[in-house]
């Protein structure tokens, strides 16, 4: 990293969402090059956004986002407070649409298709792409009727005493639910509250999941639990996971995307390369928590 | 050192500052007992002339007997009344509960700030009309209204009646209602959408049920509200006492009938001699009437406990 350009994005920073500030320019093209040139997964790519902005009214959260999300892989989103990453992760499903003020530019393909599209059913797109949110936001209905929630909006036909009994075992739930599945799921504590609702999220069988800083309300050790399940929950599903803990991050994901201020997606390679070598002197500060 | 130590002992200014705090106090209270002795001062007199009505006429003939023409046949019996009563109240359900509760569901999951804010107070302004008007509207308006389809109602009818307070309380469940579920909290709501879910699925199978006893207290005291309606109901429903058959309710609605606040209106406004039997029969009425809405509310407490904090 030569001194001039340490200097240069220090301004950037200090400019914060100035995003005709030509010295950003270069940083987020040479961020989206990188994972091409260096990725080592066989992952095909599952999620890509194109020069993806988000407003809340004149406020821009995202700016110029580039990614390639790999498919069956865990996708870190790491960053300071404010720094968009969370607005990104509920562009993917389109949660912001719940939001008057959040409007979009640019393109975010699922596979081929932009989600954004006009003929595109955002229902329909949430039964592809579930998400698991900060709280442990289970309904105040039984456990069963918890993971079968889903199944049952969707009117899925499958068995469903099947479906649940495979999503708690694959949420590591099972053995602690199995002779309670009548009770009130706000009778389980929060570790137990946040599997049931990765069980809920995987019941109805999506290809991704976004997990929205799933553990942040967690103590240790049932964020201990939640991590070993994103670890399994990759043979099967692309996880994109946006996440407040550094540490938490290098263990769990096998890409990470670093957000900094201002709604920029500096860096985004393998997790490896992010925690042992940044290409960004921003990344590397924020990582050693120089900033941030 | 004395003068530093005298502020905070008592002294005049403390003593008079203390005796204003007391004063304060007691006309807080003073307007808190106001209250309490009036209810219980009503509740007092209620029992006491209803007591001295059936020491003449039994209570079993009051509550179980069948036919109530109290001047001319000298017979008291409440049950052609209540099931007046019940009847109007029972017809207001229908049109109250199920419009209630949707306009609330529309107000709290699918209008727009804009359309709220002209819609809401709309609606309050239907549950600030006076009764009298709405009592005229169902007399003057409705029941010629309802001629045209059911050739042989009568001019006072049930059924106009039970359209015009049921349209009266409607603003007390969609109001409440409308509380309810805007205090569901939008995790749920997340949850929901995450899951597939439509706006319908998720007014229909998260928001209602989690907001289940804000509703229910909604019904509960808009239906107290319907049993204990007068004015509406001795202008259009009618004086005619009669039983109603619980087999044939709908001859009943295009029918007088004489709910119990209209009977007591009626006796009220003849020239009974206060002292007389009949006279005493308006406490016997007003208790009953009194114990019906008293163990709604309390029905409405035990519901809103039973199912409060439920989503927390």
């Amino acid at each position: 990293m030569s001194q001039e350009r340490l200097t240069n994005q220090d301004e950037t920073v200090s400019s914060g969402e100035n995003s005709a500030d030509p010295t950003s320019e270069p940083l987020v093209d040479s961020a989206i090059e990188v994972p091409g040139k260096n990725a080592t997964s066989t992952g095909r790519t599952i999620l890509r956004a194109q020069s993806f902005d988000v407003y809340y009214d004149d406020v821009q959260a995202l700016q110029d986002v580039n990614i390639e999300i790999p498919e069956k892989q865990v996708t870190a989103m790491i960053g300071p407070s404010g720094c968009g990453k969370s607005t990104f992760l509920r562009s993917i499903n389109r949660m912001n649409d719940l939001i008057d003020a959040a409007r979009i530019e640019g393109e975010l393909y699922f596979d081929s298709k932009d989600v954004y599209d006009e003929d595109v059913d955002p229902v329909a797109l949430r039964r592809k792409i579930g998400m698991v949110f900060q709280h442990p936001n289970p309904f105040p209905k039984s456990i069963f009727d918890n993971v079968a929630y889903g199944l049952r909006v969707q009117d899925m036909d499958v068995d469903e005493q099947q479906v649940v009994e495979e999503s708690l075992k694959k949420a590591a739930l099972w053995d602690e639910v199995k002779d309670q599945l009548d009770k009130s799921a706000l009778d389980l504590s929060g570790g137990q509250q946040q599997r049931l609702c990765i069980a809920r999220a995987i019941a109805v069988d999506p290809e991704v999941i976004l997990m929205d800083e799933p553990a942040s309300a967690l103590d240790p050790i049932a964020t201990s639990k939640i991590e070993d399940l994103i670890d399994d929950l990759a043979e099967d599903y692309t996880v994109v996971i946006v996440t407040h803990n550094m540490q938490q991050a290098a263990r769990i994901s096998d890409k990470t995307a670093v957000f900094l201020t201002g709604g920029e997606l500096v860096e985004f390679d393998d997790t490896e390369k992010i925690f042992e070598n940044p290409e960004h002197q921003r990344v590397e500060d924020y990582i050693t928590g120089k900033f941030g | 050192m004395s003068s530093e130590t005298r502020d905070i002992v008592t002294d005049e200014t403390n003593a008079s500052r203390t005796a204003k705090e007391q004063t304060y106090r007691a006309i807080f209270l003073a307007c808190g007992i106001l209250s309490v002795l009036t209810t219980v001062a009503i509740i007092a007199t209620l029992f006491s002339d209803a007591l001295t009505f059936w020491s003449e006429v039994p209570i079993e003939d009051f509550l179980l007997g069948t036919n109530w023409s109290p001047q001319i046949e000298g017979s008291y019996g409440v049950l052609p009344l209540v099931s007046a009563t019940l009847l109007i109240t029972f017809g207001s359900a229908v049109v109250a509960l199920p419009i209630g509760v949707l306009t609330a569901i529309y107000l709290s999951e699918y209008a727009s700030d804009r359309t709220r804010s002209i819609l809401k107070p709309t609606l309050e302004i239907l549950a600030g009309v006076p009764t009298v008007v709405y009592g005229f509207f169902a007399l003057v308006y409705v029941t010629p209204a309802l001629g045209t389809i059911f050739p042989s109602i009568s001019t006072f009818n049930a059924l106009s009646a039970s359209l015009v307070v049921g349209i009266m309380i409607i603003p007390m469940v969609s109001s409440i209602s409308e509380d309810a579920m805007s205090a569901v909290p939008d995790s749920l709501r997340q949850a929901s959408y995450g899951l597939g879910a439509t706006k319908f699925e998720v007014s229909t199978t998260v928001v209602v049920p989690a907001a289940i006893s804000g509703i229910f207290s909604s019904f509960i005291l808009a239906l107290s509200r319907a049993i204990g309606e007068t004015m509406i109901v001795t202008i259009a429903a009618g004086s005619n006492a009669r039983l109603i058959d619980p087999l044939d309710p709908f001859s009943a609605f295009l029918n007088s009938v004489e709910p119990m606040t209209a009977a007591m209106i009626n006796i009220g406004k003849s020239d009974v001699d206060p002292g007389s039997l009949t006279y005493k029969s308006l406490f016997a009425i007003g208790l009953t009437l009194f114990a019906i809405t008293f163990v709604m509310n309390v029905v409405s407490n035990l519901v809103a406990e039973r199912y409060r904090e439920e989503y927390e």
